[in-house]
């Protein structure tokens, strides 16, 4: 038996008390990798606790096909919000505003289309424009005139409440062109043969694992040049497994409902493109800097100003693309659309990692933190908890989060 | 005179890794005033921090002598209980506070938490008048001058019954007139029978109110002389402070020849700075200074001479307001009003405060290394990370910076190994010129070897180095020519066959009056 395992694997220790070390090293490095990536690591478990502990009272709701669906439809914007929200904390600021501006922007597609009937893509583009400039505005008022962000973007949060009410006259604008409702209800077409399956999402997935598995196997390689600690081959290979079940869950769940939302899709993109950007980007790099520390930025030669008004400006098209699929979604614009959204961003990027005094934080955290109120919001509506003690309840997660952060950063004394 | 009121008997200090204090012995006659002087860094400060209870009881040696009793301050409360007041170097006032509130703030009028607004006026219009001031107890800090609120810390002194006012460098952050009228103020006080002890670097003004003076260096006192003695010569002052030997801490260098006729690499001329609030100070005042490639050049100068003022205004203006000024680099004038646009031109400045400047220590060495360049390991605006980390590895292995990866992050590395990636960033960007402000303040001997061997290859290089330090034998053992500034401006041109210590130090405690004089090559 002995001679067996070492004959398949002959790096692995040999039988006897030798081998109890080596399982001991191999631990070591495990929990050596967890503690260094402790924030990540620990809010992606309690993300698997809180949805397995939502499944179980939920007799299996939480993970019906079409609740899946559900749950992705409803946070996509905060996700959206949550992503921009990253880049403006880890920058060392706070945008209060974008609740107000998706409203806005909302309300100015539905005075578009519904009033004027403009086509659905000149009025995509036409509010993702209001967006850039709304956001360039509060941008220009920060990062060139100094005036403190959260004051500018409390003045912009009442402003374009405001401003939504007017352009509605305080009522309810819809229907949306076909076109519009899409984006936030949207499903991919079926087609090709019938399985029972949405083929395309089921392909879509198969692409997602094949493109995830050669990254995190090129990846590897570049270590090795390095001679970094690697994980050793067989837990690299539970990694990658465990990787591809769970996105192929994922997709089946969605598979055998409507198949992949369209915002979904967004969502992905968004979060591969500013995961790239922010780790592998110039401009990434230097929103990093001036968030972690400021004069050392400028004295090094970033243009910080520039940097913070394009972080600003990308908030408010993201946050215009939040508002069109949140519209999209209710098939209407409403003056109290976006209502605490704001907070909701924050306190998903803190839940993710952010540290109040910037320069720390990733988009997948972000994402992260948005699906942990997301899965709390869901799977208390489900155990039709109300919405009184849902904010209870999210207010103690956020201060569990960041409460735990603080305790652990204590405890390695750093 | 009266026996002593102070004494204070073989103090040390310790702080972790470094003697702050060896063994210093003060003692201090009853209504004199008393100027301790020495080098940046001699322990001036700390033994200070010691006498006001800063440092408590129990974390020095020695023992403290006040009025003949022993003295354990436990805290900055007990020891002005007693009567002693130090009066810090920045000032410790509120700005949006009126004069009576920040005169009697810890310290108020009050009966049962309410304050007594009629009494605290009364009182601190007294104490005002005490100090020469006619200003209204109601008027904001931030609206009068600095020199004003150098004299209101006065007041705030007299307020709690000061026996022994300490003052650390009062006269460092003001103009003639305002260092005039303090100083004034000081002998005042002296003839109302208050005792003084009074740090500073400006030796016209020791003779001016001092009537003895201790010298420290190095952690130790080294001689208490008596300031109206005739033997007391400025001169007598300057060997006291600098006399120690130098030894081998430089790496051998081949002094460069100066190459008359070509530009100069590096040159500043009629450089003017303005304080960043107080808008009518000079802090650097026409100043003009060249360097040429392969040089290394000094600047030497006392705390608020406005060496690193200057620097970081040269770059990108990082400092202060421009009061004019023009930047030439190989005769060509250039524009340095971004730092982006010095650092376009070649221009690198290390800063002298690695940790608020010149490092985001919650990031990794091999981010640090690579900010100030990034375009040099990316590709349209894509970092190659694969570039970066061999780039910073080199860093690593060829600046001996003692760290397992590139990945640590920089605010857990020594102080020595945090000035190598300031360097390595700086040198990575690849720069004609550096500027360095004290590139090895705070940092171990071995690791001073190390960065003395870096500059010195940087000069071999062709690069032209201009060196600001506060440590005298450092700029003697690797520079090729000294510049001295005191109080904003130029006051000497050494070159390296003619300079020493006593005589930087003679150019660097030349007050405002003097004229320049100088053993100038240009």
């Amino acid at each position: 038996m002995s001679t067996d395992v070492t004959d398949k694997s002959p790096a692995a220790a040999p039988p006897g008390g030798a081998g109890g070390g080596a399982s001991r090293d191999l631990m070591q490095l495990v929990l050596g990798g967890l503690r260094r990536n402790m924030r990540q690591y620990g809010m992606l478990i309690a993300l698997g606790l809180i949805v397995a502990l939502f499944a179980v009272w939920t007799d299996g709701d939480l993970l019906l096909p079409r609740n899946v669906s559900n749950l992705v439809l409803q946070n996509s914007y905060i996700l959206i919000l949550a992503i921009g929200m990253m880049l403006v904390i880890i920058a060392g600021h706070i945008d209060l505003s974008v609740g107000s501006i998706t409203a806005f922007v909302g309300a100015f597609a539905a005075v578009l289309t519904v009033q004027h009937s403009v086509s659905w893509p000149v009025a995509l583009v036409l509010c993702l424009i209001v967006g850039a400039l709304a956001g360039s505005l509060q941008g220009f008022l920060i990062a060139y005139l100094g005036i403190p962000s959260f004051i500018v973007t409390l003045a912009g949060m009442l402003l374009f409440r405001g401003l939504t009410e007017i352009l509605l006259k305080g009522q309810t604008l819809g229907p949306f062109p076909n076109g519009l409702q899409k984006i936030g209800n949207g499903f991919l077409p079926q087609v090709g043969p019938n399985t029972n399956y949405h083929n395309i999402t089921l392909l879509l997935g198969i692409v997602l694992i094949v493109f995830v598995v050669a990254q995190e196997v090129r990846d590897r390689s570049r270590q090795k040049e390095f001679s970094l600690d690697l994980l050793p081959r067989n837990l690299f290979l539970l990694k990658l497994v465990a990787i591809a079940a769970s996105i192929l869950v994922v997709t089946m769940l969605l598979a055998s409902y409507k198949g992949a939302p369209i915002v979904l899709l967004i969502l992905g993109a968004l979060v591969v493109g500013y995961g790239y950007v922010m780790r592998n980007a110039i401009f990434g790099r230097h929103i990093y800097a001036i968030g972690g520390n400021l004069p050392a930025a400028k004295l090094s030669g970033v243009k910080d100003k520039k940097v913070t008004f394009t972080v600003f400006l990308n908030m408010g098209v993201l946050a215009a693309l939040a508002g069109l699929v949140v519209a999209s979604r209710l098939n209407a614009a409403s003056p109290k659309a976006g209502l605490n959204f704001e907070l909701e961003a924050i306190a998903s990027a803190f839940i993710g990692g952010a540290s109040m005094s910037g320069g720390v934080g990733t988009v997948l955290g972000a994402i992260i933190g948005g699906l942990v109120l997301g899965v709390l919001n869901n799977g208390m509506n489900l155990l039709s908890v109300g919405t009184d003690w849902q904010q209870v309840i999210k207010g103690l997660a956020l201060l569990a989060a960041v409460g735990f952060d603080v305790w652990n950063k204590r405890k390695s004394g750093s | 005179m009266a026996g002593p009121v102070l004494e204070m008997r073989s103090i040390v200090k310790t702080f972790p890794g470094v003697k702050a204090l060896s063994d210093v012995t003060l003692t201090v006659a009853q209504g004199e005033v008393h100027a301790i002087c020495g080098e940046n860094g001699a322990g001036k400060s700390t033994l200070m921090k010691v006498l006001s209870g800063v440092h408590p009881h129990g974390s020095y040696e020695g023992e403290i002598l006040f009025d003949s009793e022993v003295c354990r301050f436990k805290d900055i409360r007990a020891s002005e209980q007693r009567g002693i007041v130090i009066i810090h170097q920045e000032l410790a006032l509120v700005p949006h506070l009126s004069l009576a509130e920040n005169i009697f703030l810890g310290n108020e009028h009050a009966t049962r938490g309410l304050i007594n607004w009629t009494e605290t006026l009364k009182h601190a219009t007294s104490v005002l008048r005490r100090v020469g001031l006619t200003d209204h107890p109601e008027t904001r800090v931030s609206d009068i001058g600095v020199g004003k609120q150098q004299l209101v810390e006065i007041a705030k002194a007299l307020s709690k019954e000061v026996k022994l006012l300490i003052l650390d460098e009062p006269t460092a952050a003001l103009n003639d007139e305002d260092s005039g009228k303090l100083l004034d103020l000081i002998l005042e006080l002296k003839n109302q029978g208050i005792t003084s002890i009074i740090i500073s670097h400006k030796l016209n003004e020791i003779r001016r109110v001092a009537d003895s003076v201790t010298i420290i260096r190095d952690g130790r006192s080294i001689e208490t002389l008596d300031v109206k003695s005739a033997e007391t010569t400025e001169d007598r002052i300057i060997s006291g402070m600098v006399g120690r030997d130098l030894d081998n801490r430089f790496p051998e260098r081949t002094p460069h020849e100066a190459e008359t006729g070509a530009a100069p690499a590096f040159e500043v001329r009629d450089w003017t700075v303005y304080h960043p609030i107080d808008q009518q100070r000079k802090v650097v005042d026409d100043v003009s200074l060249h360097v040429r490639r392969g040089e290394i050049v000094g600047i030497a100068g006392l705390m608020g001479a406005g060496r690193t003022e200057l620097a970081m205004s040269v770059f990108g203006r990082s400092y202060g307001r421009y009061g004019g000024g023009t930047v030439l680099k190989d005769g060509t004038e250039i524009r340095t009003k971004s730092v982006a646009e010095a650092v376009g031109h070649g221009i690198a400045y290390v800063t002298e405060d690695r940790k608020h400047y010149g490092l985001n220590l919650i990031d990794t060495i091999n981010r640090n290394i690579s900010l100030t360049a990034l375009g040099k390991v990316a590709r349209r605006g894509v970092v190659d990370e694969h570039e970066e980390r061999r780039v910073s590895e080199g860093f690593r292995k060829s600046m001996n910076i003692k760290a397992p990866t590139v990945f640590e992050p920089v605010g857990k590395l020594s102080g020595g190994n945090q000035q190598k990636v300031v360097l390595s960033k700086w040198i990575f960007a690849g720069p004609d010129v550096l500027i360095l402000d004290e590139p090895t303040r705070g940092i171990d001997v071995g690791a001073k070897y190390e960065i003395y061997t870096v500059i010195d290859q940087l000069a071999a290089q062709g690069k032209a180095v201009v060196f600001i330090s506060s440590e005298l034998p450092e700029l003697l053992g690797m520079c090729d020519r000294i510049y001295t500034m005191s109080a904003g401006r130029l006051t000497g041109e050494v070159p390296r066959a003619e300079a020493t210590q006593e005589v930087l130090m003679r150019h660097m405690t030349k007050g405002d009056e003097d004229e320049m004089e100088t053993g100038a090559t240009r």
